[in-house]
């Protein structure tokens, strides 16, 4: 048990640090390399950590996956309806200036929300597939 | 030559001989390992080749998640490869080398690395970038050629994801966390 | 020395033949898979060398310099990784149950349980 202790005590520490890292790399990819995609896959990283150190069953507990069968198209639908909302604005489908009453504040705030809906989607799926292999028992 | 060119050369370098030892360890477990370290060394090439946001998605995607899954499925399948008795490397060595070979004389044509008057510069990218300010306004210009200029692709990504989502929990299904496993859960 | 200007092209063309004598002459499903992985991330350094501008720097818009790298190629190859890491990871699903089915993951013993029928 000795060697877990080390383990468990850093987990403990480092999972709060990587999910906020993960949301900073979301909402700071406007400024510096980031974005939806690295901030989904850390913020997967994130939870996998907590699971590899604490078991299979404390993180489908924390983080259910029925919550996690609904956020994955849930990312690809505010994609697709920041789409459909230009649309109905009177623009083309992703176009993004009409978003707002001047277009830059549009494109901030078009690609700030595909980037939410991205970073949801790619989170969710990647922690899916750890779910899905770490689940698998052996030889069933 | 500079600093970032010996780097350049160096990291390559190793990627070449971690290649090599891929092909020859037969232990899967040492395979996974090395082809994480693969991956994060060519992070570290993108870095030096100034791609700050492919390295960043390379590191996270290739040495976190690809490593992980990989070491899941060895843990449910075998530990070693079977060793090769009858097979003879010399016809796919034939064809590795001549597709090589093709392919050097086909990329012999190509400007000189990191030449700025290079037609891929020419196009679509000047605009990108001298349009990127006054157009988007926000600084890093990948996100803005990946989120806005060419958004649609980015659409279509996000629906690959999910689909690999749907699909791997259509292969493997998950796991229920009660004690009663119903029947139906499995599918054959 | 034309050769050593196009080094990073060579090195990738290599990496890339590797991974391909990996899917082709070893019989073991996983380690196919990373030499198919091997092959993507090959195909990912020959397109980031072919956008990289000498004098150049990250593709951030920074007050002092007006010449920055080709921000095209690192997007496209964005979303390569990440669409490659998906399919990676359905391939090694695949590759779990097929183990299940067949109790071996070597391609000629598979082969060999399929004839048998």
């Amino acid at each position: 048990m000795l060697h877990h202790t080390v383990l468990r005590v850093i987990a403990k520490l480092l999972v709060p640090v990587i999910l906020l890292f993960a949301f900073y790399v979301q909402f700071h990819g406007d400024f510096s390399p980031g974005g939806g995609f690295q901030a989904g896959v850390i913020f997967a990283t994130g939870i996998i950590l907590y699971a590899l150190v604490f078991g299979l069953d404390d993180t489908m507990r924390a983080v259910p996956p029925g919550v996690l069968k609904i956020l994955s198209p849930t990312g690809v639908l505010i994609y697709a309806g920041v789409g459909m909302e230009t649309m109905l604005l009177g623009g083309n489908y992703l176009d993004y200036d009409f978003l707002a009453h001047e277009p830059t504040h549009g494109q901030h705030l078009g690609i700030f929300l595909v980037e939410l809906g991205v970073g949801v989607t790619v989170a969710s799926t990647m922690l899916l597939l750890y779910y899905a292999f770490a689940g698998r028992e052996q030889g069933q | 030559m500079n600093l970032d060119s010996a780097i350049d050369i160096l990291l390559l370098a190793f990627m070449a001989v971690i290649a090599i030892a891929i092909v020859r360890i037969r232990d899967l477990f040492g395979i996974a390992m090395l082809f994480s370290i693969f991956s994060l060394l060519s992070a570290g090439v993108f870095t030096v080749m100034d791609a700050a946001d492919v390295a960043f998605t390379e590191a996270a995607v290739g040495a976190g998640i690809s490593t992980i899954l990989m070491l899941a499925t060895l843990t449910r399948t075998a530990r070693k490869e079977k060793p090769n008795q009858s097979k003879n490397p010399a016809l796919p060595m034939l064809v590795v080398f001549i597709t090589g070979a093709v392919l050097v004389f086909g990329t012999s044509d190509l400007p000189r690395f990191g030449d700025p008057n290079a037609p891929i510069h020419q196009h679509v990218a000047p605009r990108y970038i001298e349009e990127s300010r006054s157009e988007i306004g926000i600084p890093n210009m990948v996100t803005s050629v990946l989120a806005s200029y060419r958004g649609y692709d980015t659409l279509g990504e996000t629906t690959v994801i999910f689909t690999a989502g749907i699909a791997v929990m259509a292969l493997l299904g998950l796991r229920r966390s009660r004690r009663r496993e119903d029947d139906e859960e499995e599918t054959d | 020395m034309r050769f050593l200007q196009l080094y990073n092209y060579e090195i990738a063309i290599f990496l890339a033949m590797v991974g391909l004598y990996i899917v082709v002459s070893r019989g073991n499903l996983v380690k196919k898979i990373a030499g198919l992985s091997m092959f993507q991330t090959s195909v990912f350094i020959l397109y980031i060398s072919m956008g990289v501008v000498q004098g150049g720097t990250v593709p951030i818009l920074i007050e002092g310099t007006q010449r920055y790298s080709n921000p095209l190629p690192h997007v496209l190859i964005l979303t390569a990784i990440v669409v490659g890491v998906a399919t990676t990871a359905v391939a090694l699903s695949l590759v779990i149950r097929i183990n299940e089915s067949y109790g071996t993951v070597e391609e000629d013993e598979i082969h060999q349980q399929d004839e048998s029928f």
